[in-house]
């Protein structure tokens, strides 16, 4: 199997406090992975790191057929690469329309020339469309994100990840405030997705990690502590300690 | 001997009843009494001579009485006498040998001695040797002050026999300091004045330097062809060099009538100007004059015409500088010892150059404090609490008019000054508890609306200052004990008011530490401004912290204020000249860390006196390179000199 | 292309039609046009005033659309100035000159020429050379070059190095704030080349056109003001209309946000904050002609904070809200501090105006930023019925700049 993103021998730490600890990862183009450990793990610096928004202290870091090091780009740059990120709290322009937000993050050319000269065309306007069926809000297109529910806010910002059709999806606890029944829309979602790209989903919730049905990396004290099907590392002794004992 | 004299006293006593009374001061006098009568500068130098070596103990007294003008000479016999005038018409005689009145006289009895002032000057270096002698160590004193500041050869030799005899040891290191300097000026011997130049080492006293600067001192002379050997040369100059430009040279040569002027290119326009013929100069048509190749074909006509000055050509101009050297003499004549004094001088210009650094390094330090000062009020309120205000300025401001008026209130300055200070406290306190009360609170986690309400009271206060104060600059008068400076050597010196700044400095940042470290307020400043959510819910009252953190930054900023205004002159801008330089301080520093505050306010204060020395005559100039300085210091640590990291310095 | 944004956007319609409207009302009532009604001063004022709404609206673009608090605008503004000045004050003092040196019995050589106007022009701080900074000012063309290159060069290098390291919020206003200073200081030295504190000057007479009088050439400057205004604000309608605007509102939000869609959000904020330097660049280059003379004290940092000012007292986020407030604080000001407004005796004290205006204008500020973040902008909303949603005190985004709760449409 061809590897999208590996992740090796990573660490960082702040102030004397080691965030990251020699950690490896990878994952493949087309997969899906959950990421599973409790507080202070180290899943969202995993992600900023990945991201570009944390710079480790030693390790590598590299993406693509071509192994390009993301440790050389920044956010912006990582992002145009093919990651997209989603964020724990919704993060959405909450001034702006659905509209504005989706057009915004759709897959098209981003320096300032090329979009101060933008004109939205058919084939754009389609895309935002359907983005805006797909999660649910084709009737509240040209309301202010900001006026949504949380809930709606989350789903915008899952249209929008989809909309920048990134390589790897990145996503942090998905399914926090939603219903059962958003729930399992948003695992066919995502489902659907890691068909074509890769998908690494960060969450509390074992419920929605089963209905992933995917490999499982757990993570703890900054490295891995576990990897396989669900079954597999809830059974590791390991994992049991950390989650319920000591 | 004795008895020769008194056998002398009776033969002259018999011969000449009328000196009867005479002793050997009047012998003297009598003896000389041809010049001193003629009172004339080139034949009286016997008469004072003799007087000064006598080594009898009235001479002195003589020659200060003969000096002052008080000696005059009794016209029945010629005898010498101080006179005092007992009314206008009638003078008491005072006998030099006895000191005792011998009786009054009429005035049309006695003649007046008027010496001239150059008999003058010949008495007082004769008397010299006297006050140098002197009982009394002041009057010694005055007269070693009296030298250095009017040598002359003469004093030379009394000095130096003067110092044999020294008792008082302070006294004693001046005379031998002041017959060294002497040596070098005066003293025949080349040797000599070697090894005295050579005795002073690097040392760095003015007189020292006064008395070698003119030794060196250098007067620029051109003369034909190579300089003779009877020049004691400093170097020599080529023309085109820095030092000497070749037209600068060229004048040279005109004003010492070596060569003839060159004619310059106003003097070739006047020259054209005054044989335009028919609307043409020399064939040429004035219209077409209009360059400088066109005037010189022009002018070249007139010169060979005989109309103008010829000029002088380029070859001839070389030729001329080249038949001649250019230099630099010493008007000593000595080689040595211009030499000994120009090693002697490079060794003083490195110690000095030492000294200006660690007087350098003293004011810079001293400015440091200030910002540092002008910059800890804003520590707590921008650095600790994250609040901009822009207002800060104005309550330096209100700090330094509050010391004014206690002034106006109480004249002492001492008293004034310790009750200005916790006024100015209590007034910045309560303004910025008003404040906080009234605009920051609504404002918390809004910086840049903070920023420009705040700026909004800065403004306003500034008005009302000059409203109420007018827009003329006031005194803030500091104690007595505060003037002066304390002087370590005479390059080195920091004034008392620098140095109190200095402590209350410290003063202030062992206030800060203690009470952020140690007191129950600094806990709780810090539980809210790290986290003012978990600290309201842990019973911390969040405003109540809030509203006298930053009226106690605010009332730093007023004593800053006081000591500000010591030195500067308190008007309604005071605060804003500050306002930059403290927010960069902090922000230089790093925000949240009163350690950063320190470091920021050292390195700006270092570096803007670093770029006023290296640039002396523009500190507009300086406090630009500086602030560029600092925009470029910040892309490299954009959290400043001692950051906060990890996670929770923000992101 | 032009016509679908113009429909998108009627403001931009309204205000030009009203920015029309109002110049032909000037125009009608000047002394050289018109009825005589307004005095030339005041049509200078009007110019000026005209010239600020310009800079107001950079400064809308790029702390009301983008989110930074650039304490630095007017800089750029003097820049701007300068920049026309020197070609204004070069090319007046040669027809000066040449008239002079062609009563000569001997016609002058270039350098002659070029040394006595250098004589006229820096003998005010003691020297007669040309220094490098005038290397053009011979040229109208290359001087108009510069009022754009001149200030949009400074505020490229600055603005790079500003944002490449992220600084944000106050502390790039902050800086700012330092640059502006650091500006103002070097100028008012002799020897920066540019006659030091007694800046440029006699900018008020266009060379060559003495025969012209002040009141036809200060309506000339008014309609080139006017048009300058409206180009203005149709650029920046167009600049925030599309998907730019999305972007750079949604980095005034939450500038991390839009990084991770992967917009190099740098990018973006130096495009804006040279764009608006330039504006700023052209409304000073027309503004100081009519002011006649510029000086160092023009660019001090206070300057750049009554733009703030302006635009926060008439609703940022909102370009006739800048324009609004810039004109109304500009021209209030200029009546209250002419000595124009009538003083109001208390009795055992009179409130004169002049003293007091200054007071007012920071007290009303404060009182703008607490109760009326929308400013008179806001007044627009009430008529329309849009209110601000219900947000609990919460701003729109993380950022510093991001708008506050009472600043947002519903």
């Amino acid at each position: 199997m061809s590897t999208l993103l590996e992740v090796s021998g990573v660490s960082v730490s702040f102030d004397g406090f080691k965030a990251i600890n020699n950690l490896s990862f990878r994952i493949g183009p087309a997969e899906m992975r959950a990421i599973i450990g409790p507080n202070g793990a180290g899943k969202t610096t995993f992600m900023d790191i990945i991201t570009g928004k944390t710079k480790p202290d030693e390790g590598r870091v590299v993406w693509g057929e071509k192994s390009v090091s993301l440790l050389k780009m920044n956010e912006a740059q990582i992002a145009r690469a093919g990651v997209g990120r989603k964020f724990q709290r919704p993060t959405v322009f909450e001034d702006q329309s659905v509209f504005d937000n989706l057009l915004m993050a759709l897959k098209n050319e981003r320096s300032p020339w090329q979009v101060l000269t933008f004109k939205p065309k058919f084939k754009d306007l389609g895309k935002v469309e359907e983005l805006a069926s797909e999660i649910g809000l084709s009737d509240e297109l040209h309301r202010k994100s900001g006026e949504l529910s949380h809930g709606q806010k989350q789903w915008l910002e899952i249209g929008m990840l989809l909309a920048q059709e990134p390589r790897l999806l990145l996503v942090d606890e998905p399914a926090a405030g939603m219903t059962l029944a958003e729930r399992e829309h948003t695992t066919d979602i995502l489902v659907e997705a890691a068909k074509t790209r890769a998908v690494v989903v960060v969450e509390h919730d074992m419920e929605f990690v089963r209905r992933l049905n995917c490999k499982v990396t757990v993570l703890h004290e900054g490295s891995v502590l576990a990897e396989g099907s669900l079954d597999h590392v809830t059974q590791n002794q390991d994992v049991i300690d950390v989650y319920l004992g000591r | 001997m004795r008895h020769f004299f008194h056998v002398l006293l009776a033969l002259v006593l018999l011969a000449l009843p009328a000196q009867l009374m005479a002793g050997p001061v009047q012998d003297i006098l009598q003896n000389y009494r041809a010049v001193i009568e003629k009172s004339s500068r080139k034949t009286i130098e016997p008469a004072i001579d003799a007087l000064a070596n006598s080594g009898l103990p009235q001479a002195q007294k003589v020659l200060e009485t003969w000096q002052a003008k008080d000696m005059w000479q009794r016209k029945s016999d010629g005898f010498f006498f101080e006179a005092k005038k007992v009314n206008a018409k009638t003078y008491a005689l005072i006998d030099f040998d006895t000191g005792e009145t011998v009786g009054e006289v009429a005035k049309d009895e006695i003649d007046q001695l008027k010496p001239n002032s150059g008999i003058r000057a010949v008495i007082a270096t004769a008397l010299v040797q006297f006050q140098l002698s002197d009982p009394d160590p002041a009057r010694r004193s005055d007269a070693l002050t009296a030298i250095e500041r009017n040598a002359a050869a003469d004093h030379l030799e009394p000095l130096r026999k003067s110092i044999a005899t020294e008792a008082d040891p302070a006294v004693l290191a001046r005379k031998q300091r002041l017959e060294r300097l002497l040596t070098i000026r005066f003293d025949p011997e080349i040797e000599a004045r070697i090894a005295a130049i050579e005795s002073f080492g690097g040392d760095l006293g003015v007189d020292l330097r006064a008395t070698l600067n003119p030794l060196l001192a250098t007067r620029r002379i051109v003369v034909a062809g190579k300089p003779g050997a009877e020049l004691n040369i400093a170097r020599t100059l080529r023309p085109g060099s820095d030092e000497l430009p070749r037209d600068a040279a060229y004048a040279m040569l005109v004003d010492a009538r070596l060569s003839t002027p060159r004619i310059s290119a106003s003097d070739k326009r006047a020259a054209l100007a005054a044989n335009i013929v028919d609307g043409k100069v020399a064939g040429i048509p004035v219209a077409q004059l209009n360059s400088d190749e066109a005037r010189a074909t022009a002018y070249a006509a007139l010169a060979a015409g005989g109309k103008a000055a010829p000029t002088v050509t380029e070859a001839q101009f070389e030729a001329a500088l080249a038949a001649h050297s250019f230099v630099d003499v010493y008007a000593e004549p000595s080689k040595a010892v211009t030499d000994a004094a120009s090693d002697a001088m490079d060794a003083i210009q490195m110690r000095v150059g030492l000294n200006q650094a660690l007087d350098l390094g003293l004011d810079a330090l001293s400015l440091a404090s200030i910002y540092f000062l002008a910059a800890i009020g804003l520590a707590i309120t921008f650095g600790v609490m994250g609040v901009i205000n822009m207002a800060h300025g104005e309550f330096i401001m209100m700090g330094a008019y509050t010391g004014y008026v206690v002034q106006q209130i109480i004249p002492d300055y001492t008293l004034s000054i310790i009750v200005a200070i916790p006024m100015a406290f209590a007034v910045t306190f309560a303004a910025g508890v008003a404040m906080e009360r009234l605009v920051i609170r609504w404002l918390y986690n809004r910086p840049l609306e903070t920023l420009l309400a705040t700026f909004g009271i800065s403004i306003a206060l500034q008005q009302v200052a000059k409203n109420i104060f007018g827009t003329q600059a006031r005194p803030l008068t500091s104690p007595a004990w505060l003037d002066g400076a304390w002087v370590m050597n005479d390059v080195v010196s920091i004034s008392y008011i620098r140095i109190a700044i200095f402590v209350l400095a410290l003063i202030f940042l062992g206030f800060f530490l203690f009470l952020m470290k140690k007191t129950r307020l600094g806990l709780e400043t810090r539980a809210v401004t790290q986290n003012p959510r978990m600290a309201s819910s842990m019973g911390i009252n969040k405003d109540r912290v809030n509203m006298l953190t930053f009226g106690l930054g605010s009332g730093i900023a007023g004593i800053a204020g006081v000591a500000i205004g010591l030195f500067a002159k308190v008007t309604s801008e005071l605060g804003s000249d500050y306002i930059v330089q403290s927010f960069m301080t902090v922000v230089v520093g790093g925000v949240g860390n009163i350690w950063g505050t320190l470091a920021g306010a050292a390195m700006i204060g270092f570096l803007q006196k670093g770029i006023e020395w290296l640039n002396p005559s523009n500190t507009l100039a300086a406090q630009t390179y500086m602030i560029i300085f600092i925009i470029i210091f910040i892309q490299f640590r954009p959290r400043g000199i001692i950051a906060l990291k990890g996670r929770a310095a923000g992101d | 292309m032009k016509n679908t944004f113009l429909m998108r956007n009627p403001s931009v319609l309204v205000f030009l039609g009203l920015l029309a409207l109002f110049t032909l009302g000037v125009t009608l009532m000047s002394e050289a046009t018109g009825a005589a009604l307004i005095s030339t001063s005041f049509v200078k004022t009007l110019g000026k005033t005209l010239c600020l709404c310009l800079i107001a609206i950079a400064m809308d673009l790029v702390w009301g659309y983008c989110g930074i608090l650039s304490l630095g605008h007017f800089a750029f503004f003097g820049l701007g100035g300068y920049m026309v000045g020197m070609w204004l004050m070069y090319e007046r003092t040669r027809l000066i000159v040449e008239k002079s040196l062609a009563n000569t019995e001997i016609p002058p050589t270039p350098q002659e020429v070029v040394d006595a106007i250098g004589t006229q022009i820096f003998g005010v701080v003691g020297s007669s050379e040309f220094p490098l900074v005038w290397a053009f000012a011979d040229s109208l063309t290359l001087q108009l070059a510069l009022v754009l290159i001149i200030p949009g060069l400074l505020a490229l290098v600055f603005g790079w190095l500003a944002f490449r390291s992220r600084v944000t919020g106050v502390y790039l206003s902050i800086l700012t704030q330092a640059m502006t200073l650091a500006l103002s200081l070097y100028l008012f030295q002799n020897d920066s080349g540019l006659r030091g504190n007694n800046g440029l000057s006699g900018l008020q007479n266009l060379p060559g056109l003495g025969s012209v009088p002040q009141s036809v050439i200060s309506m000339w400057f008014f309609w080139a003001s006017a048009l300058a205004l409206g180009l203005g604000y149709v650029l920046a309608a167009w600049v925030v209309s599309g998907k730019f605007g999305s972007v750079i509102r949604g980095i005034r939000d939450d500038e991390q946000r839009v990084r991770f869609l992967g917009y190099s959000v740098e990018g973006y904020k130096l495009f804006i904050f040279v764009l608006t330097a330039m504006i700023a660049g052209i409304a000073g280059a027309l503004y100081y002609p009519q002011a006649g003379i510029i000086n160092p004290a023009e660019i001090a940092p206070i300057a750049s904070i009554y733009l703030a000012v302006w635009v926060a007292i008439g609703g940022r986020g909102r370009l006739y809200g800048a324009v609004i407030g810039a004109a109304f604080v500009s021209l209030v000001s200029t009546w209250f501090t002419g000595g124009q407004a009538p003083s109001i005796p208390l009795g055992f004290y009179t409130i004169n105006w002049v003293d007091w205006w200054q007071v007012v204008l920071g007290l009303s500020f404060v009182l703008v930023t607490l109760f009326a973040p929308k400013g008179i902008g806001g007044l627009f909303d009430l008529a329309q019925g849009i209110r601000a949603p219900r947000r609990h005190g919460q701003p729109l985004g993380p950022g510093q700049g991001a708008l506050q709760e009472k600043e947002a449409q519903e």
